[in-house]
């Protein structure tokens, strides 16, 4: 039963819980929101050891959706997906909770769009049939297109219109080659079907037409992680959204890029993946964003902004882990993409703090906050240490892995990427310096509450995973194992 | 139910709903010659007219059930699924532009029945020139239709832009019409009929694929028709007549006018000129035109009429692809995507007619500033109407688009396909500030919107078409099954059966 059903509960209760929130008064929305989320958080907790490793696909349900087209909805779970519903779930009510002072208007359409995005978000992860994966990779698009649009900062129409625009592009670009491979396919097996395992059973012989495909799903997921020359929506986009915006964005919407490549890019055409010339060029992209990402970032006077071109590093540790296909390396990836999530939701979260306090989120307006923000200093130090990768936390054991299994493959790129942690450092530590070390003169600076407790139960359990991985990943990397051997063995076939 | 139709008891069944309709304009007629002063006399007018269309869509439904198997060459009109949808399509558009009509009429002040005698007599145009199965039998269809809306656009005589619109459809018009009869006497020339499955006989026997007469004609044919769909670079009088036009008759143009001029054009393709490929790249030529330039003039619009008028030219773009494979998936995208846009546009129309009542004046995009805050509702449906027309998914809108993806890159228009989605991402630059200005910009002053609000029956239809806009956009189903068919009903005579006209999309689970 559970196993059957429990995947589209997870996509049907936000759901029916936004209906609830719209329709319930204005003060109680956010209570609410809150007790939706985790109930959807407790739905998804015993995933975790219902979830056998070597099973692969797991939780699947498929039924009949539009039979004509060979379209059906199915869902279903593997050890790369499982993390990312999870890490969903884990913050979706965190982010609820962080968004009771920053949302103070119009606060029952917020949360009924923060739990249709989860809904979104989830889909996207667990959709395994590509109608109904592009149907969520789209759906998600609006909730976050409001949130930023009417909760956002001073140009959040620019950034709200540029994050829809960018997405589209690529997506409906995708959409004509998911036709196109499925028409393919559909004549080599003569089944029309849009079902993922039975497309990735008949990819055999595309020919040409695969680079094609390729090049329209790489520029739809290239756009969403970003890389390198698509990313010019993401600081926008990232600095005009409210806290709880900035925190899904970064946390949870980036991924959905390097999922895609995992899960359908490479899988599906890996003779053009594996290509000189495209590894050549994803490889260099993927060193462009960790060292182009790290030296913007070492210039924004903008707290928010900083973090937004630290995602773009980050995620190019994905890009090459994923690109290097060893085990090491995909499973640093995909612990990457778990750390980025932790260590940049609970960043943006720290950021959104600061400006409920002072309402400005330039660097240069702090400093010597450790004095009237003792917590709020230790919290950002943690956080900042772990985004950058000091053993003990969770940045440096994705990141380790990721270079250590990148070495074996690209050892020369390696050797670039390994300097980005440096770069790292050299953004953070500095931004990190003038909030809360040098001297307290700013009298604005000097009343400040310190976090409440509100704030510690939204910052603790983030700590408790960044603290958690970084020590123990074993539990996590024991669950993934399979999955990434499972796509290494497909991709290399 | 056997119907053949190349005799006349047969023939006049298959016209029974233009048998009907007409029997009903009649009534109508004289009803409104002795009660045309007040506004009860206006509301009789508009529930006969529905009581009208309802009937002839049941006549169109009782053709559809009873007849199984047509034989012979049909001489005047068809009697397929691609005309019984068509007719649906037709009808239902009508229908919601009476629902529309009610408030608007009373309100404008516009006190005059004829209004829908003149709506009946164009609906009864656009049935015969889906029906038709003969050039002239397109144009008289055709011509019933023109005439009847030339009035219909002009028809606030107290609006110089209405009769502006009325003077400049008419003009340019008659010039599509003397193109269309030119390009038809040219086809006459060559094939020595004009009947289109006979046509199509001819070209392929006689091998007369290349003469110059039949080129040209079919060169006129296709201007005409270019005219009527108001693709570029024959869109021209496209934004003047929809802007100046009454509300609910701009959404009548744009809905089923274009429906019939789309269905006509395809019938005519692919029964008489299978065998001239000709015409592919023209009318693969027209597509790209009106995409790329329909939607990028879309984007520089400040009036949210006028918008949607240069956005409809932008559809046409879309249904021209459709029209382009020539397939069955083609006609049958073509069907789906028209009613899809049909419920969109009018819903679209009503709106806006809602927001701008007490003087046709300009809605432009940002007096629709903090809509979302005062009225809530109907800003809702704006929203889903906006995310419909851009193919958004979750709405009917998205499932109209994906089909005629599917018939592009199926019958191998991958580069189509491509410029298609390339162009919706344009489109987004003008559907989403519409979405903007009413969720995300404030009211420019309290009660801005307190005028805006429709009425009964316009809110009745708007209930109805958004909730089909939602459910058919998450199950389209119903929807695909009533479309399957239509587009293999279309296909040229051949010595040997059907054609070819390419599968439909073979069913995989």
């Amino acid at each position: 039963m559970y196993g059957a059903w429990i995947l589209t509960a997870l996509l049907a209760w936000p759901l029916v819980a936004a209906l609830v929130v719209l329709l319930a008064p204005e003060a109680r929305a956010k209570y609410l929101a809150l007790i939706a989320s985790l109930i959807e958080f407790a739905l998804s907790v015993p995933l975790w050891w219902r979830f056998l490793p070597d099973a692969g696909m797991q939780f699947v349900q498929s039924l009949p959706w539009i039979p004509a087209w060979g379209i059906r909805y199915t869902v279903g779970l593997d050890g790369i997906s499982l993390f990312l519903v999870l890490l969903t779930t884990f913050l979706v009510p965190l982010t609820v909770l962080g968004s009771y002072h920053y949302i103070t208007t119009r606060e029952r359409g917020f949360y009924a769009l923060l739990l249709v995005l989860t809904t979104g978000m989830i889909g996207v992860f667990v959709a395994l049939d590509l109608f109904l994966f592009y149907v969520m990779w789209e759906v998600m698009l609006i909730p976050m297109y409001f949130i930023i649009g009417v909760w956002g900062g001073q140009r959040r129409l620019y950034a709200a219109i540029k994050f829809f625009v960018y997405t589209m592009l690529g997506s409906l670009l995708m959409l004509v080659a998911i036709l196109g491979l499925v028409f393919s396919t559909a004549q080599s097996s003569g089944r029309l079907t849009f079902d993922y395992a039975q497309v990735l059973a008949s990819v055999g012989v595309l020919g040409t037409k695969s680079w094609w495909y390729f090049g329209a799903f790489a520029l739809a997921f290239a756009i969403k992680v970003p890389i390198f020359p698509f990313h010019t929506w993401l600081p926008d986009a990232h600095v005009e959204a409210p806290t709880p915006g900035s925190v899904l964005l970064a946390a949870v919407l980036l991924k959905m890029g390097t999922y895609g490549f995992i899960r359908f890019a490479l899988p599906f055409f890996p003779g053009v993946a594996l290509h000189p010339t495209v590894q050549a060029i994803v490889v260099a992209l993927a060193l462009i964003g960790i060292i182009y990402g790290g030296l913007v970032a070492m210039v924004q006077p903008d707290f928010k902004k900083l973090i937004a071109y630290s995602s773009v590093a980050h995620l190019g540790f994905v890009m090459l882990g994923i690109w290097a296909l060893t085990l090491q390396s995909v499973q640093g990836a995909l612990l990457v993409m778990i750390n980025h999530g932790l260590s940049t939701g609970a960043l943006f979260f720290l950021a959104g703090m600061l400006y409920e306090r002072r309402h400005t989120r330039l660097i240069e307006a702090f400093g010597g906050l450790a004095r009237v923000l003792p917590m709020f200093a230790a919290v950002l130090t943690i956080v900042s240490l772990s985004s950058i990768g000091l053993p003990g936390t969770n940045g440096f054991v994705g990141e380790f892995l990721v270079l250590v299994g990148a070495f074996q493959t690209y050892p020369l790129a390696t050797l670039v990427a390994t300097t980005g942690v440096i770069v790292a450092a050299m953004y953070l530590l500095p931004a990190l310096q003038r909030v809360i070390y040098n001297k307290l003169d700013k009298a604005e600076n000097e009343k400040l509450p310190d976090l409440s407790l509100r704030e510690l139960a939204v910052l603790v359990p983030l700590l408790v995973g960044i603290f958690w991985i970084g020590i123990y990943p074993k539990p996590i990397l024991s669950r993934m194992e399979p999955a990434a051997r499972h796509f290494i063995d497909t991709v290399k076939r | 139910m056997r119907l053949d139709l190349s005799n006349t008891p047969a023939l006049m069944l298959a016209l029974l709903p233009e048998i009907v309709l007409t029997g009903w304009s009649l009534v109508l007629l004289l009803l409104v010659a002795w009660r045309h002063h007040s506004v009860r006399d206006l509301r009789l007018a508009g529930i006969v007219t529905l009581a009208a269309f309802v009937t002839t869509a049941g006549a169109v439904w009782w053709l559809w059930w009873n007849v199984t198997t047509v034989s012979g060459i049909p001489l005047m009109i068809g009697a397929d699924d691609f005309r019984f949808v068509a007719g649906f399509i037709i009808l239902g558009a009508a229908a919601g532009t009476v629902f529309f009509s009610f408030d608007y009429l009373e309100r404008e002040g516009m006190v005059t029945p004829e209004y829908y005698v003149l709506l009946v007599y164009a609906v009864l145009g656009l049935l015969l020139m889906v029906a038709g199965e003969d050039l002239m039998v397109i144009f008289l269809g055709l011509e019933l239709l023109s005439v009847s809306v030339y009035v219909l656009a002009a028809f606030n005589r107290r609006s110089a832009k209405s009769a502006e619109a009325g003077i400049k459809y008419f003009l340019l018009g008659a010039f599509a019409s003397a193109f269309l009869v030119y390009g038809i006497a040219f086809i006459y020339g060559a094939t020595g009929t004009t009947n289109l499955k006979i046509i199509g006989l001819q070209v392929a026997t006689l091998g007369i694929a290349g003469h110059p007469l039949l080129l040209v004609g079919l060169g006129l044919l296709l201007v005409g028709f270019a005219f009527k769909v108001a693709a570029v670079p024959f869109h021209m009088w496209a934004p003047d007549a929809y802007d100046g036009a009454p509300t609910p008759v701009t959404g009548f143009m744009a809905t089923a006018v274009k429906a019939a001029a789309v269905a006509a054009l395809f019938r005519v393709l692919v029964e008489a000129f299978s065998a001239v490929p000709e015409w592919g790249t023209v009318v693969a030529g027209l597509a790209v035109a009106t995409m790329v330039v329909g939607n990028l003039v879309a984007l520089s619009q400040r009036s949210v009429k006028r918008m949607l008028a240069y956005s409809s030219v932008a559809h046409a773009g879309y249904l021209l692809v459709a029209v382009r494979t020539g397939t069955a998936a083609g006609g049958s995208a073509a069907l789906l995507y028209l009613a899809a846009y049909a419920a969109t546009t009018l819903a679209g129309f009503a709106i806006l007619a809602a927001k701008g009542r007490h003087g046709e004046h300009d809605v432009l995009i940002d007096d629709l500033a903090g809509f979302a805050s005062e009225r809530p509702w109907l800003a809702f449906a704006m929203a889903v109407v906006m995310l419909s027309l851009l193919g958004f998914p979750g709405t009917a809108g998205f499932i109209g688009k994906w089909y005629i993806l599917v018939a592009a890159v199926q019958s191998g228009h991958a580069t189509l396909a491509v410029i298609l989605v390339l162009t919706s991402v344009v489109s987004a630059g003008y559907y989403l500030p519409v979405i903007m200005a009413m969720y995300m910009r404030p009211e420019p002053y309290a009660g801005a919107h307190a005028a805006a609000g429709v009425g009964r029956w316009a809110r009745t239809a708007l209930i109805v078409a958004i909730a089909g806009l939602l459910y058919f956009g998450v199950r389209p189903n119903r929807l695909f099954e009533l479309t399957r068919t239509s587009g293999a009903a279309v296909h040229p005579a051949s010595i040997g059966g059907p054609g070819e006209t390419g599968a439909a999309v073979s069913s995989g689970n």
